[in-house]
């Protein structure tokens, strides 16, 4: 299968490659995908005192476009307010990689895990504002 | 040292032609140019002669009559004529195919389409180590079994069949046995004159010599019949009909007389070889080896690393080229059939890689492909959340995973 | 020494072009890898396979994904009748009278397992007539068969007639063309047709590799079944080197068709006028023909007899088709054509092709008239 260069670029050299503290309240974690589906992402994002998207970090398991999109999520992340982040489309990830059809699936993996780490994020800011 | 990339390690999916199989077959290319079938002038004997010199090859690396081989366009179209042949010519004595679930797409192929046409097949599971209880292919025989094929080394994981218990029990029942051999040239010893096999099917490209030309083996004592499947000029005794590639022909008789001479020794070096390979991969933690390891040819090292991604696996390793346990179709990525009949699960199945070594593979590349696999697994396990649930003590197996 | 003989049978086979050997060296060599497997080799090998599919496309005015590879004519022609026929359920099958066996044995092996065949008639030119089929058409006709160029006469058949015939009538159109490329001029397109055969050998191309040129709204069940080549129409490993040779030659009947033809029209037509004179008849000859090929008899010498007569004086000739050479029958073109069975068993047909010239052609007709006299002398001692 032929890869795009941006995409060669990602797996290359995958930008924010790591972990973040689960536990820490700043983090918020997405988990999507299944290991027999062929693709998992762990995607986390850690936020400031203003709600914005400090920090953002990943692992994946599965193939390059898959790697590619995340490591690009994590790029795009940095910088954005958790209602951006949220919008940010699987369509906008695989035009910028330029992903064959047969790998848009990867993309949305990817928009289905900044959705569930900004999820995760907001259910433990709205637990700690209750248990305020 | 010097290692040139890509390092060639896919030679069971083929090889390169021999030089000294390529010598043979130019001359007929070009000035022996003659069609065997023409016999009214001299162009056309001297390609019948080298023809049938090279049916003689054939036959002596597995210790057959030349009259027992028909020339066919290759392995497929082999275990196609033997198989849709056989069942059809002797479907009188029953519709019942036994096969097993590893065996090349050709002959699974060959025998769903005669399901279709209302016969029955049973798809033996193998054991977990790749091979066939003898006792189980014993209880799927029926009284309307007529025809078995069975692989003799299996084209993943290499293990090699006990071919002479299975032909026993096909004797024993008047069952037609077919044996695919396209593995095993060269790399097992083949004597037709002691192994119960009714029909076997070769392969000149997986034995160093050219794509396009195969070979069935149809035994003469007892006669076994089959029903053509390409009609025409009536070559090949009828059985397979089409003017005859004779360079390639030459090219297949050539390669099968050196893999004859050659075999013992080159299967040493070949095992020295392989045997490096896995002390060397052995090293990386997490790795399972697929299919027995002793009744298996040297060629063949298949090997599952554990928590990575089949794709991106063979996307980090290609400066070698090998086969993955991924068979990308053009939508999605199917993992190998193989791998999942021997138990395996679809993530190792997927991230598994098919290592197999040949005529000129060097230590070099052996040792350099384990420096390759060692850093390349070491960064996409770094990569791998999996890998990090599985060093923090996490059971894979518990997690309830949001399938998409 | 085949070497010093004199190559008149190239609609048996022909002699590999050498610019076409060395397209195919690599695939012989350091190329090497399989067209399935995904790593360089083997993507290598993809591309030039996908090169060739153009190249042969382009030579016949068809889109290269209409081009299937197969083992060779024999196995094209099989794939297009038992495949087609095969597919539509046991519907009739109609062929011309004057087919290769390639194209009659696997009818008659799908008559034996249900399917009706119907063989439709030629005239003396050995011409099917289009008003003749539309006769013998019926509402389950699947699949009607005609060759285009005929290979022991070389007469050519109105093919986008017989195939506007076939059309109204509901029926696929299979054509074998493998006596057609490379001496005209060929469009997918024009013919008209559903399913043409092409063959490499008999264009200077190696043995080995073949293509049916298929309409892909033809649904097609395969001959062989395993790892899906070829869109899953024709399984098996595909034969890199033969395929890229099949090519190369394609590309070059592109380029050089019209000078090559010009060539042996000159070469037949001189021929010709000398087994006139020497009393042949040719079978034919009336009819639109390629510009390779003469099939002549002279009557009362057997064709067999002097073909081995010209081969010991180191002329390649042939008696029939190639394929059947080995029966004494008279050919069943000529039968077809009404021509009676003592005079078709004198047959013999001379195709030229690359290498010939015209001097080649002087001596061999000197050649014919000798061995003509000592015929006539041996047959009038035997009466």
């Amino acid at each position: 299968m032929a890869y795009s260069d941006k995409v060669l670029d990602h797996y290359e050299n995958p930008r924010n490659v790591g972990s973040l503290d689960k536990n820490d309240p700043q983090v918020g974690t997405g988990m999507v995908g299944a290991p027999a589906c062929g693709d998992v992402m762990k995607l986390q994002i850690k936020v400031n005192e203003q709600g914005i998207i400090e920090d953002a970090k990943f692992k994946t398991y599965g193939c390059g476009s898959a790697i590619a999109s995340s490591s690009l999520v994590t790029e795009w992340l940095k910088g954005k307010s958790l209602d951006q982040a949220a919008e940010i489309k699987n369509s906008a990830i695989a035009e910028e990689l330029a992903l064959p059809p047969v790998k848009i699936h990867c993309s949305v993996l990817a928009e289905d895990a900044i959705k569930a780490a900004v999820a995760d994020l907001q259910s433990k800011q709205t637990g700690k504002k209750e248990a305020a | 040292m010097t290692v040139h990339t890509p390092i060639y390690l896919d030679y069971s999916a083929t090889t390169p032609v021999d030089p000294r199989v390529a010598e043979a077959m130019i001359p007929f290319i070009t000035e022996h140019f003659g069609n065997p079938a023409s016999r009214s002038h001299s162009f056309g004997w001297t390609a019948e002669k080298a023809v049938e010199n090279a049916r003689e090859e054939v036959a002596r690396l597995v210790n057959a009559d030349p009259r027992e081989i028909v020339w066919t366009s290759g392995a497929t179209e082999s275990n196609n004529l033997a198989i849709k042949g056989a069942a059809h010519f002797y479907s009188g004595k029953g519709k019942h195919i036994i096969t097993v679930q590893t065996e090349h797409k050709a002959v699974i192929d060959a025998v769903r389409e005669l399901e279709r046409v209302g016969f029955e097949a049973t798809y033996l599971q193998p054991e977990p180590d790749g091979l066939i209880d003898i006792e189980k292919f014993k209880a799927a025989i029926r009284p309307d079994t007529v025809l078995a094929s069975v692989m003799m080394v299996n084209n993943e994981i290499g293990v090699i069949q006990d071919i002479e218990a299975i032909g026993n029990l096909c004797r024993a029942n008047n069952v037609i046995f077919h044996v695919d051999a396209a593995q095993a040239t060269g790399k097992v010893t083949i004597d037709l004159e002691k192994l119960p096999v009714d029909l076997m099917s070769f392969s000149a490209h997986k034995t160093y010599g050219p794509k396009g030309i195969g070979a069935l083996y149809v035994r003469r004592k007892p006669r076994i019949r089959l029903e053509a499947q390409i009609h025409g000029g009536g070559q090949e005794r009828g059985f397979r009909s089409g003017t005859l590639a004779t360079h390639q022909i030459v090219g297949m008789g050539e390669a099968f007389r050196i893999a004859r001479e050659e075999m013992e020794l080159e299967n040493a070096r070949i095992r020295r070889l392989r045997d490096r390979l896995l002390t060397g991969l052995q090293d990386i933690e997490e790795v399972y080896v697929n299919g027995d390891l002793k009744q298996r040819v040297p060629h063949n090292l298949n090997i599952s690393f554990n928590y990575v991604e089949g794709e991106s696996l063979i996307m980090a390793v290609k400066d070698i080229a090998v086969s993955s346990g991924s068979a990308c179709t053009s939508a999605s990525l199917e993992p190998s059939y193989v791998l999942r009949a021997l138990g395996r699960s679809d993530e190792l199945a997927h991230s598994s890689i098919r290592f197999s070594i040949g005529r000129f593979t060097t230590e070099e590349e052996v040792d350099y492909t384990i420096e390759l696999m060692k850093s390349k697994i070491d960064k996409l396990r770094e990569l791998s959340p999996l890998w990090e649930m599985y060093q923090d003590g996490i059971d894979l197996n518990s997690v309830q995973w949001a399938a998409h | 020494m085949t070497s010093s003989a004199t190559y008149f049978d190239h609609n048996g086979t022909t002699v590999l072009d050498s610019r076409v050997l060395q397209a195919m060296l690599p695939y012989l060599s350091e190329q090497h890898g399989n067209a399935t497997s995904r790593h360089s080799f083997g993507r290598a090998s993809r591309q030039a396979i996908d090169h060739a599919r153009e190249q042969v496309a382009d030579a016949v005015g068809a889109h290269p994904s209409q081009v299937a590879f197969t083992s060779g004519g024999t196995e094209s022609n099989n794939l297009a009748i038992t495949g087609i026929a095969g597919r539509y359920g046991q519907s009739q099958i109609v062929i011309s009278g004057i087919e290769h066996p390639c194209v009659t044995r696997p009818a008659l092996a799908m008559q034996q397992r249900g399917w009706q065949l119907q063989t439709l008639p030629t005239d003396s030119h050995g011409k099917a007539d289009p008003v003749v089929l539309q006769d013998v058409l019926k509402a389950d006709t699947s699949v009607v068969s005609v060759m285009l160029v005929n290979n022991e006469t070389g007469v050519i058949q109105d093919l986008p007639a017989i195939a506007e015939q076939a059309r109204q009538g509901g029926a696929y159109v299979h054509t074998d063309a493998v006596q057609a490329l490379g001496k005209i001029k060929l469009d997918f397109a024009d013919l008209n047709v559903h399913a043409m055969t092409l063959s490499s050998h008999k264009i200077n191309g190696p043995q080995g590799a073949g293509a049916l040129i298929l309409d892909k709204r033809v649904d097609i069940q395969p001959v062989l079944y395993g790892g899906g080549q070829e869109k899953g129409m024709r399984s098996g490993t595909e034969n890199v080197a033969a395929i890229v040779g099949f090519g190369a030659a394609c590309e070059l009947i592109k380029q050089e068709l019209v000078q090559r033809t010009g060539l042996v029209r000159q070469l037949r037509d001189r021929l010709e006028s000398g087994l006139r004179a020497m009393g042949a008849q040719i079978f034919g000859a009336e009819a639109e023909r390629i510009p390779n090929t003469s099939f002549f008899a002279f009557p009362e010498i057997e064709g067999e007899t002097l073909v081995m007569a010209l081969d010991r004086k180191g002329y390649a000739v042939a008696s029939g088709s190639a394929c059947s050479s080995d029966s004494t029958e008279p050919s069943h073109v000529l039968l077809a054509m009404g021509i009676q069975p003592d005079l078709a068993r004198g047959a013999v047909r001379v195709s030229f092709g690359a290498g010939n010239e015209m001097p080649q052609v002087e001596a061999f007709l000197q050649v014919l008239e000798n061995e003509l006299q000592r015929l006539k002398r041996l047959t009038a001692i035997a009466v």
